[in-house]
């Protein structure tokens, strides 16, 4: 028994009873017994393994690939590339309406784009055949000369709009700097950054009954069934993706040539089969966060006033695809200013694409322009914290929208009562513990929060039991756990007798775990059903045996939105020791106190926000992908290469929140995937920059850097006077 | 990974015979490197003669007042032993300084010796570099060498040795022996790694077919401390570090070993650095002259002269540091611990 409600934005009339509570996830125990199987778990059988074979040249043609050998090794029953691979279409709107992943046209043309490219599949009966023969296949190339030197100094940088426009100004900002008695022109650069989620990316693609069954780790089931449906031409509905467990998404799992590799595979032999990427071909395949080069100018009055805030910021992006990363976007909801100017522009260079990484365009952003304010603050004779609350805009700064629920104030000023901000020393390099030089120093978050159209069903079983299905994806987040107590106290009910069951396209079109959004997307359309089902139920109807399901859609709720500036906010703060004899760094203490709506679950929100912060350590001190210029390769790329933080990095982290309930969200959700990242970086370099007296503007601020007192490199804003510190012994 | 046979060998008679008669086999000790370089298509050895089973897993003093490390002997047995914590701290130091506590419980002194480099270039196949391919280049001169050596290295090839536990060892003049069908023999481990030159794929001087299975450390200074500095604060190789004994009598540098890490293709015992030390005041003044003694033969790259700087820094911190507590209280202060001086 079935039937369709639109969804309503009724605010919860009843006082809940499990939001807000810490609960273990649902999966926990399966999780950390082993019994979770993810993709590359799950068996098959005739089960048939691929591995991909990437290219060696940076640009170029494929000129022949020598397949007969290989074909001919044992267990290899295929081997795919251009001249014999099945057509896809790669020109079709993905999510957003943007074009997808340019690896879903692997093996279409002869085309050579960049180092890893996908050139060829070897399948075989066992993942070492398949491997061996992708070794052993030789293809022979047609080099031609590359390009991947990114820099923002290059003159063919072009503006290019991505999920925000490239460009929003308004004033005049030579007049208002020129009018200014305090400035900060700097620059600030950050580096290429992968995501690498422990689970690597992995897909089964199967043929039963006529529809391609497809057995996926990503970050939305039906958003990835749908994308493979245009890829391949078929019917919607005839594609079905399933992903119950993902080891991490981080917004490297979409639609990549792992699935259209096994969807081809499988077509061709009549036979599933499975296609997982190495370690190594993640760092090409999967997706990363372009290099950045930015540059801030602020001008303000004596009493740090902003009358100028400039923000323009160069990227990279691949020669087959636009992908831009919008690193100036936070300073149009942080602060305003008379002249206020963001700008985005990207290069095209023979480089993997880039995509999203977690805080897309805010990490890299938020550590440019919040470093820019601690340079301020320092100039006007400020608290970095009294600078930024003399700058709190009263509604959008460019939209003049107003804000719905902006909380930062109590964030910096419940943050720093914790964290003993009011006895800081402004003055550099003035606390000592032995050999380490001590800081501290403090940033500003933020991070849109939205919710996008999904649909859901919720079911009433006669034993008193509900069973919820979306298409959510739960990566690691627990928002398998969070839906399960939206669910529970939408139906009032305890959330044992609560079953949610995500990750299959089956359950119809839903927003991905992506953009801070899902919980609150997937609340929206939960809520309503819930809510629809246990009014249902209170009129005494019988329960049939096939349970009684309320389904919706929040399409029309969602559209009916006042337009406000929806944002989470926070406000980092961090403690550092610096060795100035040896450029070590070391994080002591964080803690990020955060607006982040209403808090489901406080036991992996915290996680989600630690989490985050952590990312914000290794982005400060330790991620570097390094591009060999001359082969159009990495350098170094495997986890033993490329740093995150590891524990001993990782001191005392504490994460909370304010109350923030977001207004006309149903249960007030904002979003805490991804705001721990934001600001924490300029946290730790405004407190390097407290502990030692030098400013860092380029990341990460690694041992080297700051045994050199390198301050800027190569930007206009040389501060010569801070490049000092050379050769300083320890024993000063 | 190439498919490849396997033998475990139950002695040293055997393991060595089986590697006579098949030059295409290597021993297996902890695996932690070669299986990863196995796995990247770096080395691709027919067969692996697995040799962790050898009696060769214990430590004992020597007639002479030193000790005996058995090559099987794990990281983790090594760092935690008794005589070796007690009289050969920096050792311990070195040994705890590397990897992790799981890489620490499968790893081997002798496999410790002979690990590669961790040189970007040598671990992708796809890219030259004279250590894997002799003649096909060393892209790292002109591209990536933030963590290339600064000493001995050659234009050939400015790869690293990546080991710690080497580093005290070469402090603490070590030997190593080793068996051959031929028969055993030794060799210093200031002699055990061959310079780089033009060969930069010949590592050492162990005779082909050799099993390495002890390695000996004479008596030495108890005062002794490995610092390691690297750019996260655990399980990453070291960009610079120091191994250093020392012992001052009235406030006079009596005896000195010092040794680098992480600067050249092995570690870098630094002699001119000690011949500076002997008989000076054990100060800051002594021990800046003598990092800046050994460090005068330093050539590095563009991108990797910041090691200079943090190899002399880190000289006069451990040895302050060592100095500090050789005479805690003045000019006649002693050894607390007991020594072997």
């Amino acid at each position: 028994m079935t039937s369709t409600v639109p969804a309503v934005t009724a605010p919860v009339t009843a006082p809940p009873t499990a939001l807000g509570t810490a609960r273990t996830r649902v999966e926990g125990r399966e999780k950390i017994t082993g019994a979770a199987r993810y993709t590359g778990d799950i068996p098959l059988t005739s089960l048939a393994h691929g591995s991909l074979v990437l290219s060696t040249i940076a640009r170029g043609r494929i000129r022949a690939v020598d397949d007969a050998a290989v074909r001919a090794m044992p267990g290899v029953v295929a081997v795919l590339h251009h001249l014999n691979a099945p057509r896809v279409r790669g020109d079709y709107p993905s999510i957003m309406g943007m074009a997808p992943d340019p690896t879903v046209r692997a093996f279409q043309d002869d085309r050579v784009p960049h180092w890893g490219w996908p050139v060829a599949l070897v399948v075989a009966e066992t993942p070492e055949q398949a491997r061996a023969g992708a070794d052993a296949l030789v293809v022979a190339y047609e080099a031609e000369p590359h390009d991947t030197d990114f820099s923002g100094e290059r003159t063919d940088a072009f503006a290019l709009d991505g999920v925000v426009p490239a460009t929003l100004a308004k004033g005049d900002e030579e007049a208002e700097l020129a009018a200014s008695a305090v400035v900060v022109d700097a620059s600030y650069t950050t580096p290429e950054e992968h995501h690498n989620p422990m689970e690597p990316h992995a897909a089964t693609a199967y043929w039963q009954d006529g529809r391609l069954e497809v057995l996926d780790s990503n970050q939305g089931a039906s958003w990835t069934a749908e994308d493979l449906a245009k890829a391949f031409e078929l019917e919607p509905g005839t594609v079905r993706v399933r992903s119950e467990h993902v080891g991490g998404g981080f917004g490297s799992k979409s639609v990549r040539v792992h699935q259209i590799a096994a969807v081809m595979a499988a077509t061709e032999l009549q036979r599933p089969v499975r296609v997982a990427m190495t370690r190594r071909q993640m760092f090409s395949l999967a997706g990363y966060r372009s290099p950045t080069d930015q540059r801030v100018r602020l001008g303000a009055d004596p009493d740090g006033r902003l009358r100028v805030l400039s923000h323009g910021s160069v990227s990279q992006t691949s020669s087959v695809y636009a992908f831009v990363e919008p690193a100036a976007a936070a300073g149009r909801v942080l602060y305003d200013a008379a002249a206020h100017r963001t700008s985005a522009q990207v290069v095209s260079l023979d480089v993997p694409t880039p995509t999203s990484m977690r805080a897309p365009g805010m990490a890299p952003g938020s550590f440019a322009l919040e470093s820019a304010l601690d340079e301020l603050a320092e100039r006007c004779g400020l608290d970095p914290i009294e600078l930024r609350l003399r700058n709190e805009p009263s509604a959008g700064p460019l939209s003049g929208l107003p804000f719905a629920g902006r909380n930062l104030r109590a964030c910096f000023e419940e943050g720093a009562r914790r964290f003993g901000w009011a006895d800081r020393d402004p003055r550099p390099r003035v606390r000592r513990d032995g050999r380490w030089l001590l800081g501290t120093g403090t940033a500003a978050a933020t991070f849109h929060a939205f919710a996008v159209p999904s649909t859901a069903a919720v079911t009433a079983w006669a034993d008193g039991t509900f069973t919820v299905r979306i298409a959510a994806a739960d990566i690691g987040t627990g928002a398998r756990t969070a839906l399960q107590i939206v669910a529970a106290d939408a139906l009032r009910v305890a959330p044992e007798r609560v079953q949610v069951r995500i990750g299959d396209s089956e359950f119809g079109p839903a927003w991905l775990a992506g953009g801070s959004a899902g919980t609150s997307s997937w609340a929206w359309a939960i809520t309503p059903a819930a809510g629809e089902l246990r009014e249902r139920l209170a009129l005494g109807v019988d329960i049939p045996a096939d349970g009684l399901t309320v389904r919706s859609d929040s399409t029309t709720a969602l559209a009916g939105q006042e337009p406000a500036e929806r944002h989470s906010y926070g406000a980092q703060f961090a403690e550092v020791a610096v060795d100035p004899g040896t450029g070590e760094v070391r994080v002591r203490r964080m803690l990020g106190m955060f607006a982040a709506g209403r808090i489901v679950n406080p036991l992996t929100a915290r996680n989600q926000l630690v989490g985050g912060m952590v990312w914000g350590i290794s982005m400060a001190l330790h991620e570097e992908a390094v591009r060999d210029v001359r082969s159009g390769s990495l350098v170094g790329a495997d986890l033993a290469g490329y740093h995150v933080a590891s524990h001993a990095d990782v001191a005392h982290i504490e994460a909370d929140w304010v109350d923030d309930p977001m207004p006309g969200d149903p249960i007030g959700i904002k979003g805490v995937g991804e705001i721990g990242v934001v600001g924490a970086a300029a946290a730790i370099a405004n407190a390097v920059r407290h502990a030692t007296g030098v400013r860092h503007r380029r990341l990460p601020i690694r041992p080297d850097r700051v045994l050199c007192g390198e301050s800027v490199d190569g930007g206009p804003a040389g501060e010569s006077l801070e490049r000092g510190l050379p050769g300083e012994s320890p024993d000063a | 990974m190439k498919e490849f046979a396997y033998r475990r060998a139950a002695d040293v008679a055997g393991a060595v015979a089986l590697l006579d008669a098949d030059p295409g086999a290597r021993f297996l000790g902890g695996g932690t490197n070669l299986v990863d370089l196995m796995k990247a298509g770096v080395e691709s050895p027919e067969r692996l003669i697995d040799i962790r089973e050898l009696p060769l897993d214990g430590i004992g003093r020597t007639e002479e007042g030193g000790l005996q490390i058995g090559a099987t002997v794990t990281n983790s047995d090594l760092a935690a032993h008794p005589e070796v914590r007690r009289r050969y701290p920096a050792l311990t130091q070195a040994v705890l300084a590397g990897a992790s506590g799981q890489l620490r419980n499968m790893a081997t002194v002798g496999g410790n010796l002979l690990q590669r480099t961790r040189c970007g270039y040598f671990t992708d196949i796809t890219q030259p570099c004279n250590k894997r391919e002799p003649g096909s280049g060393c892209p790292a001169v002109e591209g990536e060498h933030r963590n290339a050596a600064v000493l001995g290295a050659s234009h050939h090839c400015v790869a690293v040795h990546p080991s710690d536990m080497g580093v005290a060892l070469a402090a603490y003049d070590a030997v190593v022996s080793y068996q051959t069908a031929e028969g055993a023999g030794e060799l210093a481990l200031s002699d055990f790694y061959l310079p780089v030159g033009d060969t930069p794929h010949r590592e050492t001087a162990l005779p082909s077919g050799a099993l390495i299975t002890a390695v000996t450390l004479p008596p030495a200074p108890v005062r002794s401390r490995y610092r390691k500095v690297r750019e996260r604060a655990s399980y990453a190789f070291a960009i610079g570090s120091v191994a250093a004994a020392l012992e001052v009598r009235d406030g006079v540098v009596r005896e000195v070993r010092l040794a680098y890490g992480a600067v050249a293709s092995r570690p870098w015992r630094a002699r001119t650095a000690e011949a500076v030390l002997r008989g000076a005041p054990a100060d800051a003044g002594s021990f800046a002259a003598a990092a800046d003694a050994e460090l005068a033969a330093a050539s590095p790259l563009t991108g990797n002269a910041y090691k200079v700087t943090l190899l002399r820094n880190l000289t006069i911190a451990v040895l302050t540091e060592l100095a500090e507590l050789a005479e805690p209280a003045g000019p006649t202060g002693h050894d607390q611990e007991g020594s072997a001086r």
